[in-house]
């Protein structure tokens, strides 16, 4: 490894690319570690999100009203407000809000945590809308049969219409959770130190704006290869044989 | 369970004077047949006069305005009944077979037990495999419906129902989507379960079969049914002027 560090020495040395993430350790800490938080605000955003988002259509198929409006008016209120300041909202009102309520001091949830429910319910919002459309493709016929063999509503969502919903809305879904792992960047507004916010740190302290911008382009880029690779993985994990083709 | 009241000399299904409507559409107008236990009835009638609608009420797919439906004799629309209850002893084949897509065929046969009488895994897989033999599926067990024939996956449909062990059968127009072909493999597999003593009540458009099969053929229109009789009077002895022109256009 040592040499690499040392070529990266050299480039900067010969050539003027001031990539010291490489050859700084403590910048190459700080950005392994801002990187590393990138992973889990996305891993833990998506997988709220979609619970979020299954729960939701859930909900949406119930026989009361008001439970359907709730939800209605979540869908509407966080898909056509800026993301920004949805977590500006739950940062700085909400929990203000709760800590009064409870008599808490030093805040309900850090900037990490709100983070975490703020892009949960932005993403969740779209992903509602997205599984109640693939809930909608599997037939009538289908979930009836399971209703004449005597399952439950909820057996039959669980094990009959999720399966299938989740093969039709798959693509969508796809989209939406890159478009999540893309937003967590605005947790840069609230000091979650991910990857964007270390990067700004790194130029700030050496004044390498132009390299930094590369690499953060490259890091974005290569998350979301992954993660569009891990939804390529499961959806043939999922494929039927014989089935939706 | 079971109810203590109903004896097995009684009609194990029961309509009494059963109306129901969509909306302003009254589709059931006054229906009442009595189902022994082990006999097979088959309801002919021309398309939309409510045969499909008739035996979904019986298992409440469907609900009903007025009249009464009983299984052993519990009354099918009472409110507090447990649908579960009513579920466990009413089987159901449809005419598109509405299999579970995502589950192979031993998996479709499975499920319901294992999730719904919450019965030992083991135990089901052994049930089922029996039942997809007894369906003439051997070999087909690890295929999914998509993988099957239309012929194939009825039978698996059947295999389905029963292995929840039911009291009654309800077809529904089973073998209507399935090429010429199939149609024999689908019919024979009824008939066993005919010949074993089941139950059945089945909607059909195949009068050979019906003549064949059933103890009482009704014949049903416009919501009402119209008259009814074993085949060998039903089919040569029609009375009404309906029925007589119904036979004579599918005969
Ligand atoms: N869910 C429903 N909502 C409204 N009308 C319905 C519904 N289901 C059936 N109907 C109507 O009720 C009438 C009887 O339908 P049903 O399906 O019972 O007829 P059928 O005798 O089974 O006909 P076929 O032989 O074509 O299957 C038809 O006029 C149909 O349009
Ligand atoms: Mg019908």
């Amino acid at each position: 490894m040592e040499f690499v560090w040392e070529w990266f020495y050299w480039l900067y040395d010969v050539h003027g690319i001031k990539l010291t993430i490489f050859y700084d350790e403590w910048d190459r800490n700080r950005f392994i570690r801002g990187m590393w938080t990138t992973f889990h605000l996305s891993a833990l955003s998506i997988f709220l999100s979609i619970v979020i988002g299954v729960a939701g259509a859930w909900l949406q198929m119930s026989n009361l009203v008001w439970m359907r409006r709730i939800v209605q008016a979540y869908i509407q209120f966080f898909r056509n407000t800026p993301p920004l300041i949805q977590l500006y909202f739950f940062y700085f009102a909400v929990d203000a809000a709760l800590s009064q309520l409870f008599g808490i001091t030093g805040g309900v949830l850090g900037s990490y945590g709100w983070a975490v429910v703020s892009l949960s319910f932005f993403a969740g919002a779209f992903n509602v809308e997205i599984f109640r459309a693939g809930v909608e493709s599997v037939p009538r016929s289908t979930t009836e049969a399971a209703e004449a063999l005597g399952y439950t509503r909820l057996q039959i969502y669980r094990y009959v219409t999720l399966p299938l919903a989740f093969r039709v809305c798959l693509p969508s879904l796809n989209s939406n959770l890159i478009n999540l792992l893309k937003t967590t960047t605005v947790a840069y507004a609230i000091a979650v130190p991910e990857t964007l916010y270390v990067a700004n740190q790194i130029w700030s302290d050496e004044y390498n704006v132009f390299e930094m911008m590369n690499v953060v382009w490259i890091v974005y880029i290569v998350f979301v290869g992954f993660l569009v690779w891990l939804m390529h993985r499961w959806e043939k994990s999922i494929k039927i044989p014989g089935y939706g083709n | 369970m079971n109810n203590l009241n109903w004896a097995s000399d009684q009609p194990i299904v029961s309509l009494k004077n059963v109306h129901k409507s969509f909306g302003d559409l009254e589709v059931l107008k006054g229906v009442s047949l009595d189902v022994m236990q082990g006999e097979v009835i088959c309801i002919i009638g021309p398309s939309g006069s409510g045969k499909s609608t008739l035996i979904r009420c019986i298992n409440a797919l469907n609900d009903i305005q007025s009249g009464s439906i009983t299984v052993e004799g519990q009354e099918v629309h009472d409110p507090k009944l447990n649908k579960l209850e009513l579920r466990k002893k009413v089987g159901m084949v449809f005419q598109q077979y509405n299999l579970f897509p995502h589950k192979t065929a031993l998996e479709n046969v499975m499920m319901a037990p294992v999730l719904v009488l919450k019965q030992n895994k083991d135990d089901v897989a052994r049930l089922a495999q029996t039942l997809i033999r007894k369906v003439r599926l051997d070999g087909k067990e690890h295929n999914y419906p998509g993988e099957l024939s239309g012929g194939q996956q009825q039978r698996v449909a059947i295999a389905r129902s029963l292995a929840m062990n039911p009291q009654v059968m309800l077809f529904d127009e089973v073998t209507a989507a399935l090429d010429p072909e199939t149609v024999k493999e689908v019919l024979v597999t009824i008939k066993d379960l005919a010949a074993e003593g089941m139950t059945c009540i089945l909607v059909t458009h195949e009068m050979g079969f019906a003549r064949e099969i059933a103890d009482q053929i009704y014949f049903t229109d416009g919501g009402v049914i119209v008259e009814h009789g074993p085949p060998e009077t039903f089919f040569s002895r029609a009375k009404d002027p309906r029925t007589k022109e119904f036979l004579s256009q599918i005969l």
